[in-house]
Formats: structure tokens, C-alpha cells, sequence
């Protein structure tokens, strides 16, 4: 059993009853955070793709704690096993808990069939970014995209998650599409 | 010039603000400190960081807390620190500290915390024993602080990560800087 010999404090964690999940802090206190998070790893990188690799990093440790989490106290326990039972969890019950709120769609990918969608017309990590111009296609989504390998790949659902801007006709802001394309194992389980 | 609205009380403070799950801020602080371990791999490097990291929000945060809750100049430390308890915590964070411990000129006191939203989830693991996992809260008042002209100094003397009963942060007011006019950005 985990925390058998360890020091006290670890008993304790485990004994705490599991919350409600209903407390709630400023969004602004979260904002402010991210925007921590975002400016340190500019710090530690020189390129684009490297800065989105971190926060992706970053998110993956959120994802795997949100899915052991979520699946004790929304599932009974119990763990989805079909391809399209977790991308639902993902875009329903993740979101929700989450951001407060089902995500706006979840689509699959009309030219191949391990791709999937999830969009956001404003995605809560965006929502305070404007991303500057020398920075060309950076998305702070990445760090969202993270959250959702990190649900994926512990789930036993391997994929490479990536996050874009796509522009929408009539709006300043173009919503952010989380693109999940699944790994061969996958494919070769789920897709025959 | 006396205010023109009265400063709202803390819970009404925190329902006027957009809010978001209290387990996507933890979580991801987690992952912010993970990051540095990583990193910095000196957990004394770590505790810097997250204190700087608390300190620019501070600077930035104050602002806001100005903006929404209609609190006018305080008097006094005393005042101060009464606002930031019952306000400042709760806007931000949706908990209220406890203010005890004054000494007797009234320049330090402690805020007392016995939730934290930093913390759930969190054990220090034998490595990181000398972890201040919240630094960055007390950055924060730092750097609040400094913006309404406060020098403090803010250190750690209670954390429950470490098997103490409560979190309690020690605050010392090192000087009131005066006001000067013109303000200059680059000193």
C-alpha cells in the first residue's frame, strides 16, 4: 500500500476525504498564475516550439492527476475503456470540472480516422494572451492540449495532442482547436 | 476625499469576481513547482523563484484588489492587514487568514490560514523537506505591499506540509517609503 512507512504526512494525504471539487478561486488568481507559468518557461527556452513543449509538459502533469481524480469521484473508479467513452469524458466531464463548462465541440477528423477535434471559441487559458506577432503561431492552448495528452496517455490512449488558433468568419478572436491524433497502437486496437 | 461607495465585505467581494475551480489552480501550481525542482534542482533556488514569481503577481494583483473592493487608504499597518485577511484572500483565493500575533509596536503580525487551496493534494516528499511550497503566496503580499509604498519582509513560521497545525505567515513591516511626486518608473 502506498504511504505504509513513510512519514506521517503521507498517511494523511490519503486519509483526507477526497473533496467535493466545488471550491473555487478568482479567475484572476488563476490568470495571473498561468501567466507566471507561461513567463518563467520563456525564461528557460529560445525557441517556439520549445516554450509549447513546456507548458505542454506542464499540463500533461495536470491531465494524469485529473483523470485518477475525476475517475474516483465522478466514475465510481471505474476507467474508460473505449475510444470514444474517453474523448466524451474528456470533452464533458474534464471540461466541466475544469473549466465549468462542457467544450463547445467535439468532432472527428474528416481525412483521417485517429484525428480528433475538441474546440473552444474561447479557451480559458486564452483568454487573457495576446500572443505578439514575432511569435508567429505560439498557442498557450498548448498547455490545455497537455492536459488532454495527459488524460489520453493515462488512460491507456496514447496520442500526440497539438493546439491551433482557426480563425472564424466574423470574429476578431479565432476559437482553439485541440488536435488529437491517436498513436499506431491505438489505431491498430480501436480503428479496425 | 471620503470613499464614495463603502468597500464591500469579503464574500460579496468574491461573488463579483469571475471564479474558476478551485483544482485546475492547484493543480497547475503543482505542476509550476514540479517544473522548477526540474529546473533549479537547489530547492533554496526553488523557494526563490516561486517567491519572485509571487512578487510579480503582486505588483500586478494589487490593482485589481484596489479596482473591485472600493477600500480607500488605510490608516495603519494594523488596517492594512485587516484588509488583506478579509479581503485580499478572500477575492483571490475565496479563504480569509486570521490576523494574530501583533508585536507591540504593531509593525509585524501573522496570517494564519487553515485552508489553503495551494495545498490540496500536496506531501512534500523526503527530498524537499526544505520546500516553502506556498512562497508564493507570501511574494504576493510582498509585492502587493510595495505597490501601496509598504516594505515587508514575509517569511514562513507555520506550514502544515511539515506537520505543523496551520499555515502561518509572518509579516514585518520594514519601512513606509513616502510618496514622492514626480513617480518615477526607473529607480
Amino acid at each position: 500500500m502506498i504511504g505504509v512507512g513513510k512519514a506521517k504526512q503521507y498517511a494523511n494525504v490519503l486519509d483526507k476525504p477526497l473533496s467535493r471539487g466545488r471550491q473555487e478561486v478568482s479567475l484572476s488568481a488563476f490568470a495571473f498564475l498561468f501567466s507566471e507559468l507561461v513567463q518563467y518557461n520563456q525564461t528557460q527556452v529560445d525557441n517556439i516550439a520549445e516554450l509549447e513543449r513546456r507548458l505542454e509538459d506542464a499540463g500533461y502533469a495536470v491531465g494524469a492527476r485529473v483523470l485518477e481524480l475525476l475517475c474516483h469521484r465522478e466514475k465510481g473508479n471505474r476507467r474508460e475503456t473505449r475510444l470514444l467513452g474517453i474523448l466524451s469524458f474528456i470533452h464533458s466531464t474534464v471540461w466541466k470540472v475544469l473549466f465549468g463548462k462542457v467544450a463547445d465541440s467535439l468532432e472527428k477528423g474528416t481525412e483521417h480516422e485517429d484525428e480528433y477535434m475538441i474546440s473552444e471559441k474561447e479557451l480559458l487559458v486564452n483568454r487573457f494572451i495576446s500572443v505578439p506577432k514575432d511569435m508567429g503561431a505560439f498557442n498557450c492552448g498548448a498547455f490545455v492540449a497537455g492536459i488532454v495528452k495527459g488524460v489520453l496517455d493515462n488512460a491507456g490512449f496514447p496520442a500526440v495532442v497539438t493546439a491551433h488558433f482557426v480563425p472564424i468568419e466574423g470574429q476578431q478572436r479565432p476559437r482553439t482547436t485541440i488536435l488529437i491524433k491517436f498513436a499506431e497502437e491505438v489505431k491498430q486496437v480501436c480503428f479496425v | 476625499m471620503p470613499p464614495l461607495t463603502p468597500p464591500k465585505s469579503g464574500d460579496a467581494l468574491f461573488a463579483s469576481v469571475d471564479r474558476v475551480n478551485a483544482e485546475l489552480f492547484t493543480l497547475t501550481y503543482g505542476a509550476i513547482v514540479r517544473q522548477l525542482l526540474t529546473d533549479l534542482e537547489e530547492v533554496e533556488e526553488v523557494n526563490k523563484q516561486l517567491d519572485q514569481m509571487g512578487y510579480n503577481i503582486g505588483t500586478r494583483l494589487v490593482d485589481e484588489f484596489l479596482a473591485k473592493s472600493n477600500v480607500s487608504r488605510c490608516v495603519d499597518f494594523k488596517e492594512t492587514a485587516d484588509v488583506i485577511a478579509k479581503l485580499g484572500f478572500k477575492m483571490f483565493l475565496g479563504v480569509t487568514a486570521t490576523v494574530t500575533n501583533w508585536d507591540a509596536e504593531g509593525t509585524s503580525c501573522s496570517f494564519v490560514l487553515e485552508d489553503n487551496p495551494l495545498v490540496d493534494f500536496v506531501e512534500l516528499p523526503d527530498t524537499c523537506q526544505g520546500l516553502q511550497y506556498c512562497n508564493v503566496l507570501s511574494g504576493v503580499i510582498r509585492g502587493a505591499l510595495e505597490m501601496v509604498s509598504m516594505k515587508t519582509e514575509v517569511t514562513w513560521v507555520r506550514d502544515m506540509l511539515r506537520g505543523d497545525d496551520a499555515y502561518e505567515m509572518r509579516v514585518k513591516l520594514i519601512k513606509q517609503v513616502p510618496e514622492e511626486y514626480p513617480y518615477k518608473d526607473d529607480d
